[in-house]
């Protein structure tokens, strides 16, 4: 047993199949000259070389198929007995004269096959004569490549007795009988090879074993293929004999593979009447052995099985296939103590899997898979392994998939549980993965208790899990808030009480979350509370009572407490628009002092909180359009704000800012509609005012020699002119027009390089509505250009 | 001693012939020349019967002081080359002394004749029969004929036949059980047993059955043992472990076979044993042997 260098063994190789060559050549000869003697004994020094020991199965292989060419050609010759002139009785005898076992068992096989073609004996026996005759040789390799060429040779032998069952079930069982013995021989020579040769050679031995499994393997397959083994013949005999034997190997790659070919090879229902036998070997199999691929075949195998036809369903009721996996797989994992988390799970995940297609409608069974693994779970410390957190993720997400609607995985009282387990990050992806099958799927969830659960599942997203200390991802953190943002979208209730609760319960979520994450939920949240609002507006007349406890009023408190927790974020920005569209919401209810109290809010937050210009101005252009849509304001109230606002224009630090905010200004005086207020008067005001601060920028850009921005400044409020005047502002005449644009073509001139295409459309929008005629033309008349 | 007969060629030509030549069934026989002829085959009790023909060379007259048979059971004994040792003489006297001048042709008959042993030939001894015809000349040497036939007789079924079955091993390394079905074979039998494994705690590397004839010559001080192995039948390949059986199956018909035979006139024994012979990977051999009986069945054709 020395570590063969491969040059060596490629000598030896073709040591061996010159030998063969040679020798069939001299058997060619003998068979053209039907000289039965010199075949036999051209033939049995042909198959000596495969006595040889000193090559690795391929090689060996690659010998024994040049033999095995030449073998057919033989067994050809001894079927013809024109040819040699003896009987295959006689020929049964001849061929054991040979001194050599392996030769003589090899020739033995090819007449016996003959033997059995002919019918002169009962098959019976001669195949058990062959089968026992091969005990002869142990070697392990040359063992399992002899019956490996006596179950070659005999196949079509076998497929033919086990198909035309001649008249009694009992050549079905012979030939089944055969088979077996003949596997149970090959699978302990094949176990055998394991223990020979020193162990460090272990590693090899095993790769070599790999390489011959498909000739153990072999044998299931034509037992699978004798259209004689029914239901019952494999019930009663080829399961609990193969099964017996892999039992009992005590081999883990024997075991392994043997249950794998046990699994694919035969058909699904048989698997499914005889599960209890299969499961049952199980946990007996050595704890080395990968039981959970095999488990997790049989379960993939059956489940499409299932899916084939609806017929089906009702045999897998019959033989409570899910009881049976589930207390199998119980156990196997209660036996392999060893057997990592990951193991476990992936168990429980094909499980699943094979719950979720078979009996789709059974929660309950899901609920029990799940309560498993919690139980799994606990009694293991956090995982750590990732490939364990892996699978807990694809046991979650099962459920998600199959049912496309979550509030399907909502019912499963196990499913936080199983996600208790996760670490955070891993949670993170989990809930990740929940709401984007919520979303996938359109899914709304409309009860409060369904949200609470929810939101217990997701709760990754929604606070710091106890120490989350580790560095978040930017990138990621603001994806998960965002599909938070987007789920709360998802939930709604058409009753608005419902969705008060749900409402309550999300902010009392939220709330927890700190305020790194209110940025992201608040408006959803809010705008969520908004459409409430306008839900009750609509139903408003519907409302008496201050018993109802959905009320605008109520939602607008709870409105203002959620904005205000973003003032501690802070984000004022995002807060003041918020006010904004709550005050709007109050405008639409009627709620003065409630809209009044936002805008308050609003100014508090301009006041204290914004600080940069750029965002003042925003703010600035936002309140004024705000402002003014709102009509619910008594005029002394209106006034003040307007006043504000203008005062806070006014008050800008870029000129141009100042400018384009006080001409926006001029709208709350101006608001078009039956109930509108139309100051004119305040309007020019704002305008000439805008002019006057336009004049100014001017002058400081003439100083600085800055561009042509000005102009654009005066455009702007020839254009605000323009809209005035068409509004039928009386205060804006046809001749403050003339005079602005004539003041705008001075300040061209002297800049004339730069011709304005603001300016210029403008113009033809003048001329077009000169040309236009009717009251509007007549009213441009009057404007030269 | 070649140069006289081709110098002088006997005067006349002798033919012994049996008179159910043609029917009899033949059997090869090895000459000491080493090559084969086919001659004829009786049994003991069998009538010898049949008839000589003399022929004069060349119609010359032949003088002589009478012609006979004799039928001869002879043990020729190697070492002790040129002695032969008749255990069977039987004379027939064919002709008065006279003159012989053409071809003439006398019948004979030894009937019923007591053939006990076989003919056999050996490593070291010769069993044969012969028939001799001489022709007793004055002056001149005889004139001496041979023909030699052979004898083979067969023995009916034992009525009792037991099985051989023994345990034996090496304490703590190999411990084996085999099996033989029966204890005494006909010369086409099959052996037909089994070799259980008890304890295997070496590294085997094959297993042969062997067939080994025992001759032994003389007698006394004088006894010479010559032990030929006839068969060599590889058993098992590779090393089994414990709870293997291994099968056996030897037919012997291939074989050049004869039965047992038991003290052959005070002058020799042949004897056939089984002998099982394991080798490790060392090549160490291990081996147990078993004598069995064979004996010569009446084949039924």
């Amino acid at each position: 047993m020395l570590l063969i260098g491969a040059e060596d063994e490629e000598k030896w190789l073709a040591e061996g199949i010159a030998g063969v060559q040679h020798n069939a050549f001299y058997l060619h000869r003998a068979l053209d000259s039907n000289n039965l003697r010199d075949a036999l004994k051209y033939s049995a020094q042909m198959l000596s070389e495969l006595r040889t020991s000193k090559l690795s199965p391929q090689k060996y292989y690659e010998l024994y198929m040049r033999a095995f060419d030449e073998l057919r050609i033989l067994e050809m010759f001894f079927k013809d007995e024109s040819k040699h002139g003896v009987s295959v009785v006689d020929l049964y005898e001849l061929v054991q004269h040979a001194g050599n076992i392996l030769p003589r068992l090899y020739l033995l096989c090819t007449v016996g096959s003959v033997y059995i073609k002919s019918k002169e004996a009962p098959a019976k026996e001669l195949l058990q004569d062959l089968v026992e005759m091969c005990h002869g040789v142990q070697h392990p390799i040359r063992g399992l490549f002899l019956r490996s060429y006596l179950a070659q040779i005999s196949r079509d032998k076998l497929i033919d007795i086990g198909s035309d069952y001649e008249g009694d079930a009992d050549t079905v069982m012979d030939a089944v009988e055969f088979i077996l013995e003949n596997f149970t021989e090959m699978n302990k020579l094949w176990v055998r090879m394991q223990l020979e040769g020193p162990g460090r050679v272990r590693e090899k031995r095993e790769k070599e074993r790999s390489a011959l499994q498909e000739l153990v393997g072999k044998n299931l397959h034509v037992l699978s293929q004798i259209e004689g083994v029914d239901l019952e013949i494999y019930k009663e005999t080829v399961l609990p004999r193969v099964l017996e034997q892999v039992v009992n190997c005590k081999d883990d790659l024997s075991q392994y593979y043997l249950m794998d070919c046990i699994i694919q090879v035969f058909p699904d229902e048989y698997h499914l009447q005889t599960l209890e036998m299969l499961l049952a070997a199980c946990p007996q199999v050595q704890p080395t052995v990968d039981i959970k691929t095999v488990l997790s075949r049989l379960m993939d195998r059956l489940s499409k099985y299932a899916a084939s036809s609806a017929d089906v369903l009702t045999e897998f009721l019959q033989v409570e296939a899910f009881t049976k996996l589930s207390n199998a797989i119980e156990k196997v994992i209660e036996v392999q103590v060893d057997m990592p988390a990951v193991g476990a799970i992936t168990l429980y995940v094909s499980l699943l899997t094979f719950t979720l297609r078979v009996h789709p409608d059974r929660l309950d069974y899901v609920d029990q898979v799940l309560g498993a693994c919690v139980k799994k779970l606990s009694s293991i410390p956090k995982l750590e392994d990732s490939r364990a957190t892996k699978q807990v993720v694809a046991l979650l997400s099962a459920p998600l998939e199959k049912y496309n609607d979550t509030v399907t995985a909502l019912k499963i009282s196990n499913y936080p549980r199983v996600m208790d387990h996760l670490d955070n990050g891993t949670n993170k992806v989990m809930a990740m993965v929940i709401i984007e099958s919520i979303m996938k799927n359109n899914t709304c969830i409309s009860t409060a208790d369904k949200v609470e659960v929810l939101f217990e599942l997701i709760k990754g997203l929604i606070k710091d899990l106890d120490s989350a200390t580790d560095e978040l991802d930017e990138e990621d953190f603001k994806d998960e808030q965002n599909s938070v943002a987007k789920l709360i979208h998802m939930l709604y209730n058409n009753e608005p009480e419902e969705m008060l609760k749900i409402i309550c319960i999300v902010w009392k979520h939220t709330m927890a979350g700190g305020p790194k994450r209110l940025p992201f939920t608040v408006p959803s949240l809010v705008f969520s509370a908004l459409r409430l609002v306008r839900q009750l507006q609509g139903q408003e007349g519907d409302i008496v009572g201050e018993e109802v406890p959905a009320t605008p009023k109520k939602i607008f408190q709870l409105l203002s407490q959620m904005i205000e927790a973003l003032s501690a974020v802070p984000s004022p920005e995002l807060a003041l628009r918020l006010y904004l569209q709550c005050a709007e919401a109050a405008n639409g209810c009627d709620l003065e002092y409630v809209a009044y109290e936002f805008f308050t809010q609003v100014f508090v937050l301009y006041e204290e909180e914004i600080a940069n210009s750029k965002a003042q101005v925003t703010a600035i252009h936002l309140i004024i359009g705000a402002l003014q849509r709102m009509n619910v304001f008594s005029v002394e109230n209106r006034d003040t704000l307007t006043h504000k606002t203008t005062g806070y224009s006014a008050r800008l630090l870029k000129k141009p800012d100042q400018c384009r905010a006080v001409y926006a200004c001029s709208h709350l005086f101006w608001v078009d509609g039956q109930d509108g207020i139309r100051d004119g008067e305040r309007v020019l005001l704002c305008l000439k005012r805008a002019l006057r601060i336009a004049n100014a920028a001017q002058q400081m850009a003439s100083i600085a020699r800055d561009s042509s921005g000005p102009v654009t400044l005066f455009v702007e409020i020839l254009n605000k002119y323009l809209y005035y005047f068409e509004k039928g502002n009386k205060q804006i005449t046809a001749a403050a027009i003339q005079h602005l644009i004539e003041l705008i073509n001075t300040e061209m001139q002297g800049d004339s390089a730069t011709s304005d295409a603001f300016l210029a459309s403008t113009l033809r929008y003048i001329q077009f509505q000169k040309q236009r005629g009717g009251v509007m033309g007549a009213k441009f008349e009057s404007i030269k250009l | 001693m070649n140069y006289l007969v081709g110098a002088f060629k006997p005067p006349c030509n002798i033919f012994i012939s049996f008179a159910d030549g043609r029917s009899r069934k033949q059997v090869p026989l090895k000459k000491e020349n080493g090559k084969t002829v086919m001659v004829a085959l009786f049994q003991s009790q069998e009538s010898i019967v049949g008839e000589v023909v003399i022929e004069p060379v060349h119609r010359k007259k032949v003088e002589h002081n009478g012609v006979k048979i004799e039928l001869l059971g002879q043990i020729e004994l190697y070492f002790d080359r040129g002695n032969f040792y008749d255990f069977t003489s039987l004379v027939r006297e064919l002709d008065i002394p006279g003159e012989l001048y053409e071809r003439k042709t006398y019948p004979f008959e030894f009937s019923t004749v007591e053939m006990p042993y076989e003919s056999y030939n050996g490593v070291n001894v010769r069993l044969r029969y012969i028939l001799k015809v001489t022709i007793s000349r004055n002056y001149v040497g005889n004139i001496v004929e041979y023909q030699e036939f052979v004898v083979r007789n067969y023995t009916p079924p034992p009525s009792i036949n037991n099985i051989i079955k023994m345990e034996v091993g090496i304490e703590d390394c190999l411990h084996i059980e085999f099996e033989y079905s029966k204890s005494k074979y006909h010369l086409k039998d099959v052996i037909i047993g089994k070799i259980y494994f008890l304890l295997v705690r070496i590294k085997l590397k094959n297993m042969d059955l062997e067939i080994r004839r025992r001759e032994s010559t003389g007698s006394g001080p004088n006894t010479y043992v010559e032990t030929e192995t006839l068969a060599k039948f590889e058993l098992m390949d590779g090393a089994p472990v414990r709870g293997e059986s291994i099968p056996i199956r030897l037919f012997l018909s291939p074989y050049e076979l004869t039965p047992t035979y038991q003290n052959i006139n005070n002058k020799f024994s042949v004897k056939y044993y089984l002998n099982l012979v394991l080798v490790d990977e060392e090549d160490r051999r291990y081996f147990k042997q078993q004598e069995i009986t064979m004996y010569r069945l009446l084949e039924t054709s």
